[in-house]
């Protein structure tokens, strides 16, 4: 299998995909990318033996097709015309018989065995395609940094690997393929009925156009008709979605009329395009069939009188309404093959767009591999920004510090003052934009991404699970680790009291099919996958938020027994969570204004007090619910 | 072991399930029952249904009449010897006719049945959404949405394909019928002859089918686990970065996209092996044709015309045979589908109102529990011999660990579900003897979970009162302290909330839910640890929309932050569903209880305690 060609249109760097419904972007770019296209033609041609069989079996299924009229025509005339001769021209006319018996069932099975051959090879080509496609659309999907991941719509980039790959797979074998077979039976069928009489051959045609036109305008509009009532269904989707989540809401706030308004007016357009693409099918299909039955008839009619004034015989007027029959099915089937252009050339935008896209944050091409050593972290005057709407929006702001092996940093801020910021940059998630983060006095640019990331672990907030059991989560960074370090990671974050209660223990499928965790358990979850990997530097970003706070402080218990080696970021709200840290940074506004161990900023009475007091009981006797009412 | 890259292959790795999550599958491709069920839908249509069966009927006797018309003018005109005037102008008439009753049947039954079923479809998913509002919430409680979603849809459309193509199945049908009537009409011997390779073909599918659907069934698996690998891939990727997994996954994936391949080809083969079957078959039918009934042409014991007409019929013969082994397994799903739907519409509503319910128009906002006894199992009750009184404009907290009951005192009150004894009353009113709908508007509540609808912010506030103007709901906004992030939106109270509001902060998401509550305007307010996942300036904020929000309201407050409490009017220590403590704040200090003994344990949380 070859590589899928990553070189052929010119990357695009510029930010976020186009956000449009689908329907919209049809109705807009509806027309043929030609190089597009050819860009997946080349991808089939790559597989070089079943494109040959592949072309070879349509031309010759074709050809082979359009003989049995030819000796149907023959057998009839056989039958016929000899009826007021003698005896010996009768075995003549069996003979005859046979024979053209004999050529239809030769014919036939070539035919079928060539036909076979065309649309398995056809198809092949497709899936072998479509697999290629997978690959470098997982790869780059994994290799695309976070600044695309955010803002990009998971829906979006799913609709793109499952449902436009789709498109582009079909193509070979709804497109190529089925476009040369129509070239060739229509372009033989003309040769072979034109030899016996022009005009017969000119009305028996005369439908083509005709049915060619309708079915490929029909064919798009469906087309665009099925991206709205996807839409549409989407809408309908969402709304049950929310409903049925939200239930609880509904049901107390009694909106479940409200909810059935929403759902009634959804469901009529729903029901409208749905009546809409029936017309427009029905109408298109029936008007096609009833264009080939008139020819036939015309046919019948001219071709009748030419058998009555001797031009022809029966039998060639049965070879061509045989003829006419051959012709009608992948005659209809144009619209499919229009439809497949535009679906490939739509989806196939779509998808390249993602494949051929270069991450913001990649190797340098001499990266070295990080050397660990003191495993110190330093960030020098590091600012950050975030291109929001256009516009940069500063998060961080000259941010200075380091940690060293066996210490903790603390960080504390308000929501939105950029503290989670300096965990994603760490791990150079995203690249600063000015100043440097060091390590061991490597900048990280310097050093592959991959050694840096093995050093730097952060346990996200979010904590995101994969469908599989609890030991290949925890075993997340690390699947080549043995059982002992998987029960041990376990134990020191408070997890595996309750994995030993589980009937499976450590193979407990997590997630839909498997068990519900509540989010203090996922959190625990995530750290013993973070400690698996024994990172140098750790960063706990929020990630004890569900936990309770004895909970917590076991885990931290256990976690310092093992930290005089590791570097470790605590950034949280709740104090109690980084009281004990040598520093801590109160970060506001992306910068630092409050920093020092816990004494001196309670002794510094400035924010940080403030929200000590906020947490402690001391300060809770801030608000009374009651207006008017006295505070106790 | 930092850092080091261990080449063996990982032994603790996947991606993906490893089930597929495709829960079609083939069951009996009839139940009585479902189709009867399914029959009620098309009551309505029922003049429609059946003049679209009549027109089915019409289409096929044209497609059957077509060789009839050529037979006819091959030996009635053109055939040497029987040249009649006029005889072939005459057939190509009827023949084009006959094209236009085609076509005017064809359209009719089609749009008919199409239309037809759209609509049931459309009224099946309204029903069952609708049904959904109405069960109880224990049902909703024990079924994942997931599971519910894939009846509303993949279900629906299931019968989808079963609907749109059902009509054919009799034309189909019909069709079958018909030719071989044709056949047996025109020559009896030739048609024995010509039919004898038919078992042939059923013989083969017979042999073919099993093992084409396994490898179906296979290819439609891989490529669920493919997708959902893929899936998994996209929602967890910062995982996957930060954990350093692409190589290991890529490997992984690259397996799996191969297992899909490979079933996709096997898939494949089986598909078109059918192909040069067919063919074979038609063409033998043909050289039966061709030398049995040719030499009985040839010796005229049989006209021309019938050949022919022979040889049309067999081109066509094979067509209705393969359309109907595909709508066999459309209506096998459809079937399977079908009783799933049903499942969903035949849950028994068990909160319902009684027929005489009063309409409750005004409430004082008394709250009562009168020894109330309510589980979720059967003899495991969650709350015992409850009693207890909120009065008119008072603000109860309720305390306790978690399990004791507190959740399930709320959704008492909004009547989510019934008491297995004593009352719940609010106002005077026992819940069960007032409409829900009334009932609804006397309670408001905030959850823990700020659930948030997609739409506008104005739309989400306004939630429980559409109709309410903007100065309404600025002022709710304004009085829980929202109003001025709202207003700094781009689109101030039109911004659209996409997935629920993921645009906003927790905290943020918080305060609407308040001003939500506002709006409604409801005596009785319930908040269900409203403030539990807010970080401490944002909960300060809440605290002081707390105070406005029940102003003037009765008040219930599950909360485990002493700050909370510490403001209510009075104090229910709640443990295992029994009262442990009641009274003021200073009250039960004084009591020397557990809230006494929390307390003084300087611990900012009920929570931190909780061990």
């Amino acid at each position: 299998m070859t590589k899928v060609d990553t070189h052929n249109s010119i990357p695009e760097k510029h930010d976020g995909l186009s956000t449009e419904s689908r329907s919209d972007q049809f109705s807009k770019g509806n027309k043929l990318e030609l190089k597009l296209l050819l860009r997946i033609i080349k991808m089939g041609f790559a597989h070089r033996y079943r494109m040959v069989i592949a072309i070879l079996a349509t031309a010759g299924a074709s050809i082979f097709q359009l003989f049995i009229p030819r000796y149907v025509g023959d057998a009839v005339d056989n039958a016929q015309g000899l009826l007021a001769l003698n005896n010996s021209a009768t075995t003549n006319a069996e003979e005859a018989l046979f024979f053209a018996a004999f050529m239809i069932v030769t014919l036939s099975v070539a035919r079928g065995l060539l036909t076979m051959l065309q649309n398995y090879h056809g198809e092949a080509i497709g899936h072998c395609i479509g697999y290629e496609l997978r690959v470098a659309f997982y790869d780059k999907i994994q290799k695309l940094s976070f600044d695309f991941h955010d803002k990009v719509h998971t829906g979006d980039l799913i609709t793109r690997g499952m449902l436009d790959l789709e498109g582009v797979r079909m193509f070979i074998s709804t497109g190529v393929v089925r476009l040369a077979m129509l070239i060739v039976l229509v372009g033989g069928a003309t040769a072979l009925m034109i030899t016996n009489d022009i005009l017969l051959t000119f009305l028996a045609l005369s439908f083509v156009p005709f049915v060619a036109w309708k079915s490929s305008a029909a064919r798009l509009r469906l087309r665009w008709l099925w991206l709205l009532m996807q839409d549409r269904l989407g809408v309908i989707t969402r709304l049950m979605e929310e409903n049925l989540n939200g239930i609880r809401v509904v049901r107390a706030f009694t909106a479940e009329k409200y909810e059935l308004k929403k759902f009634d007016i959804a469901s009529a357009n729903i029901l409208q395009t749905a009546i809409n693409r029936v017309k427009v099918r029905v109408g298109s299909t029936t008007v096609m069939s009833f264009s080939f039955f008139l020819a036939m008839g015309f046919v019948l009619w001219i071709g009748g009188q030419k058998v009555i004034n001797d031009e022809i015989s029966v039998g060639k007027l049965a070879e061509f309404l045989a003829f006419m029959t051959i012709l009608q099915m992948p005659v209809r089937q144009i619209g499919m093959l229009v439809n497949s252009f535009a679906r490939a050339s739509t989806c196939g935008s779509r998808l390249f767009e993602i494949i051929d896209r270069v991450p913001n944050v990649y190797d340098t091409p001499n990266a070295s591999e990080l050397t660990i050593g003191e495993g110190t972290l330093k960030f020098e005057n590091v600012s950050f920004s975030f291109t929001k709407d256009n516009r940069k929006v500063e998060v961080l702001r000259n941010i200075n510090f380091s940690v060293g092996a066996g210490e903790t940093l603390g960080i504390v801020g308000p929501p939105g003052s950029g503290k989670s910021t300096v965990a994603q940059l760490a791990p150079r998630f995203y690249d600063v934009d000015s100043g440097t983060i060091y390590i061991n006095d490597q900048d990280i640019r310097e050093i592959s991404i991959e050694s840096l990331r093995r050093f730097v672990c952060v346990i996200q907030q979010d904590s995101f699970l994969f469908t599989a059991s609890i030991e290949n989560n925890t075993a997340y960074g690390n699947p080549w680790v043995d059982d002992d370090e998987i029960l041990s990671a376990n134990q020191a974050s408070q997890f595996h009291e309750h994995v030993d209660q589980l009937p499976l223990k450590y193979k407990t499928l997590v997630g839909e099919r498997g068990v519900s965790l509540s989010g203090g358990q996922r959190q625990r979850l995530s750290i013993a996958r973070g400690l698996v990997t024994e990172p140098a530097i750790i960063i706990f970003d929020d990630s004890t938020a569900s936990i309770d706070a004895v909970t917590e402080r076991l885990i931290r218990k256990n976690l310092d027994e093992s930290s005089h080696t590791r570097g470790t970021i605590i950034i949280s709200h709740r104090l109690t969570s980084l009281m004990h840290a040598k520093e801590i940074l109160f970060v506001d506004k992306g910068e630092i204004i409050e920093r020092g161990s816990h004494e001196q900023l309670i002794s510094l009475k400035g924010k940080y007090f403030e929200l000590y007091q906020l947490q402690t009981r001391s300060g809770s006797n801030g608000v009374s619910l009651k207006k008017g009412r006295a505070d106790c | 072991m930092n850092g080091v890259i261990k080449k063996s292959s990982p032994l603790k790795a996947v991606v993906g399930s490893q089930v597929s999550q495709d829960e079609e599958m083939f069951g009996r491709a009839f139940d009585g029952r479902v189709i009867r069920r399914f029959l009620s839908y098309c009551k309505p249509h029922t003049t429609m249904l059946l003049t679209a069966i009549l027109s089915v009927l019409i289409f096929t006797s044209t497609q059957i009449a077509f060789p009839l018309v050529i037979l006819y003018a091959i030996d009635n005109a053109l055939v040497k010897g029987k040249l009649n005037e006029g005889v072939l102008e005459i057939c190509a008439m009827i023949f084009c006719m006959l094209a236009l009753v085609n076509y005017a049947s064809n359209y009719y039954q089609e749009s008919t049945v199409g239309k037809i079923a759209e609509g049931v479809l459309v009224k099946l998913r309204r029903d069952m959404f609708g049904h959904l509002q109405r069960v109880s919430l224990s049902f909703m409680d024990r079924t994942e949405v997931g599971r519910l979603m894939s009846r509303l849809q993949g279900d629906v459309n299931a019968l989808q394909e079963f609907l749109e193509t059902s009509v054919f199945a009799i034309g189909d049908l019909v069709l079958l019928f018909g030719i071989v009537t044709a056949l047996f009409v025109l020559n009896v011997e030739l048609a024995l002859l010509t039919l004898s390779i038919v078992p042939l073909l059923f013989i083969v599918r017979f042999i073919w089918l099993p093992r084409a659907r396994a490898a179906f069934i296979k290819a439609r698996e891989a490529n669920s686990l493919a997708n959902g690998a893929l899936a998994e891939a996209i929602h967890g990727v910062k995982t996957v970065q930060g954990m350093v997994r692409e190589d290991v996954n890529s490997e992984l994936y690259n397996k799996r996209a191969k297992q899909n391949l490979l079933a996709h080809l096997r898939a494949a083969k089986f598909a078109q092996v059918n192909v040069p079957i067919v063919d074979t078959l038609t063409g033998t039918a043909m050289a039966i044709i061709i030398v049995v009934g040719g030499q009985q042409v040839l010796r005229s014991n049989l006209d021309l015309g019938v050949m022919v007409a022979f040889i049309f019929y067999v081109q066509r013969f094979f067509d209705p045979i393969r359309s109907l082994t595909l709508q066999y397994s459309f209506m096998q799903r459809a079937m399977v589908s079908g009783q799933r739907i049903l499942e969903v519409l035949d849950v028994p509503i068990d909160v319902a109102d009684k027929r005489d319910a009063i309409k409750m128009e005004k409430c004082d906002g008394t709250v009562e529990f009168s020894n109330v006894t309510f589980g979720y199992e059967p003899e495991l009750p969650i709350l015992k011999k409850l009693n207890f009184r909120i009065n008119s404009g008072e603000t109860l907290a309720l305390v306790g660990p978690t399990g004791s009951g507190k959740t399930s005192i709320t959704a008492l009150i909004n009547r989510f579900y019934d008491v297995w004894e004593g009352s719940v009353s609010i106002g005077g009113y026992d819940v069960r003897d007032i409409t829900q709908q009334s009932l609804g508007d006397h309670v408001a509540m905030v959850l823990q979970e700020p659930f948030l609808f997609t739409g506008t912010i104005l739309e989400n506030i306004r939630y429980k009162k559409a109709n309410s103007d903007l100065n309404a709901v600025v002022s709710a906004s304004k009085a829980v302290g929202a109003h001025d992030f709202i207003e700094a939106l781009p689109n101030g109270y039109e911004t659209i909330l996409e997935q629920r509001g993921a645009n906003l902060s927790l905290g943020q998401r918080q305060l609407i839910s308040f001003a939500r509550a506002i709006v409604a305007d409801a005596k009785i307010l319930i908040l269900d640890e409203a403030t539990a996942s807010i970080d401490s300036y944002t909960e300060l904020k809440i605290q002081r929309a707390l105070a406005v929000l029940l102003e003037g309201r009765t008040g219930l407050v599950i909360a485990h932050r002493l700050a909370t409490i510490r403001g209510c009017d009075r104090i229910i220590v709640l443990n295992k569903g029994e009262i442990l403590e009641e009274g003021t704040h200073e009250e039960l200090q004084k009591n020397e209880g557990l809230y006494a003994r929390l307390y003084k344990l300087n611990y900012a949380s009920f929570d931190d305690a909780s061990t």
